[in-house]
């Protein structure tokens, strides 16, 4: 008898709590580590912008005010944004594997960025496309690059005034960016109720799977006796 | 598993958005600078405002030093004028209106780079107030101080005595807010925004220029737009 499953996670376990579907239906796509980490990032990203909101539009900052109170709760959530990841990192075979995914750009990518229609392409996608592929790449690179030019900001004793104004220029149209950035990760998860569903409870169909990730969903197909990816080689 | 193959696209994007970071650290002023004068024009035409929200959009800026909105109202203010002169003096809102008041129509200059043209402010020149106290000999500074009790500021007694350096009463046509640092601030025309001392409420006649608030922690005490604090700002007065 194959093991139904073929990423879960010997320290992570299944998680969620509805009966669990019949084997050859479903497939395993996140771990409770990495449905954490996604969380926690989600909280922090969003303490970040509410409480820069309350810092950068005029209207609000005057209605809030308590400026130094904000300032240190933005400066905290900011500080404390990378530790969910690097926590996934040192916890999860899972996430590290799926760090690697993400990295990765085969020419299939590259095809898939350039087609149209890229909902109904015929294209074997892996466990991600290359749009989230980019999405993660972006949001990494704009947690370090806001996290250094904010810790200019906040520190800039040591930093000539230039530079202080450099990093306030960063930091605003990073923001900016990320805001529309992020309302497209939004949208596109918004209106693929099954990809939620996916980072909630870690569990996806199997025909959801073949549609959207077609490679991942053959791919798992065949895997029936691979070992848990969390053991040690 | 086997190991995923391709480029190592993500890892590359990430490096390269740590690379601009780093230039837009280093560099990043100048080109705030260039889209400063760009937006300005737009934001002062623009109906809906809505570009006074990009960064360096133009429009002015909120900031309090304080974890507070600072606000006194117009019957509760007063300013004080003392310090090395021979009358000291104390000044309700209404008698600083019922003083001659001096009206100028200046750009508006912060040391972060966001420049507001045309804005007409008036009040009671300083140097109208200088000599009603009657300045000592020896004195050769000021000191200004905020109600908000933090923001203090400071400028030569020959600064201060500048015709264009106002006690200033109304922005834009009305009673300054208590956003922009009313009932009552300082508005040095020539010097970076930081200069224009908000929420005024002392004035005091030292021997010597004492750094205020913002120059403690590394602005120029003389703050002149254009030839301070590194910047090459068109001069504003």
């Amino acid at each position: 008898m194959p093991r139904p499953v073929d990423t879960t996670g010997v320290d992570e376990g299944v998680y969620g709590t509805g009966p669990v579907a019949a084997p050859s239906s479903e497939l395993q796509r996140f771990t409770g580590v990495e449905h954490w980490v996604h969380r926690s990032n989600a909280i922090l990203f969003g303490v970040c912008m509410i409480s820069a909101a309350c810092l950068y539009f005029g209207p609000l900052a005057v209605a809030v005010g308590r400026r130094h109170l904000v300032k240190t709760i933005h400066v905290a959530a900011g500080v404390a944004l990378p530790m969910p990841l690097v926590v996934g990192w040192l916890a999860s075979t899972a996430f590290r594997e799926d760090v690697s995914r993400l990295n990765r750009f085969s020419p299939r990518d590259w095809e898939w960025l350039r087609r149209r229609q890229r909902r109904h392409a015929a294209l074997p996608v892996g466990k991600f496309n290359a749009g989230q592929k980019l999405n993660s790449a972006f949001t990494v690179g704009a947690i370090v690059v806001m996290l250094g030019s904010g810790l200019v900001m906040r520190f800039f004793g040591p930093f000539p005034v230039a530079w202080r104004t450099g990093a306030t220029f960063v930091h605003d149209w990073l923001a900016l960016t990320l805001l529309v950035v992020i309302a497209g990760h939004l949208f596109e998860a918004l209106r693929d109720p099954e990809s939620m569903l996916g980072m909630r409870t870690g569990r996806v169909s199997r025909a959801w799977a073949r549609s959207h990730h077609r490679a991942w969903e053959a791919e798992s197909a065949g895997s029936g006796t691979d070992p848990p990816p969390d053991i040690a080689p | 598993m086997a190991q995923p193959e391709g480029t190592p696209v993500g890892r590359r994007v990430v490096l390269g958005m740590l690379g601009l970071g780093a230039v837009g650290i280093w560099g990043g002023r100048r080109a705030q600078d260039a889209i400063s004068r760009l937006l300005e024009p737009v934001t002062n035409n623009d109906p809906t405002g809505l570009t006074a929200l990009l960064p360096t959009g133009g429009g002015f800026r909120y900031y309090s030093v304080v974890g507070f909105s600072p606000h006194k109202s117009a019957t509760e203010y007063k300013l004080t004028v003392g310090g090395m002169v021979d009358r000291p003096a104390t000044y309700t809102l209404q008698e600083l209106r019922a003083l001659p008041q001096t009206a100028l129509t200046k750009a508006f200059q912060c040391v972060t780079g966001w420049r507001v043209s045309d804005v007409h402010w008036s009040g009671v020149l300083l140097s109208d107030l200088l000599d009603r106290a009657g300045v000592q000999a020896g004195a050769s500074a000021l000191r200004f101080h905020s109600f908000d009790g933090t923001y203090t500021e400071s400028l030569s007694l020959e600064q201060g005595r500048r015709s264009d350096v106002l006690v200033a009463l109304d922005m834009l046509g009305q009673p300054v807010t208590s956003a922009h640092g009313g009932p009552v601030r300082l508005y040095v025309a020539p010097m970076y925004g930081y200069k224009s001392c908000k929420w005024l409420d002392g004035i005091e006649v030292t021997d010597k220029v004492q750094p205020g608030y913002w120059e403690h922690l590394g602005y120029d005490v003389d703050g002149w737009v254009g030839r301070s604090n590194g910047r090459s700002d068109a001069q504003t007065s």
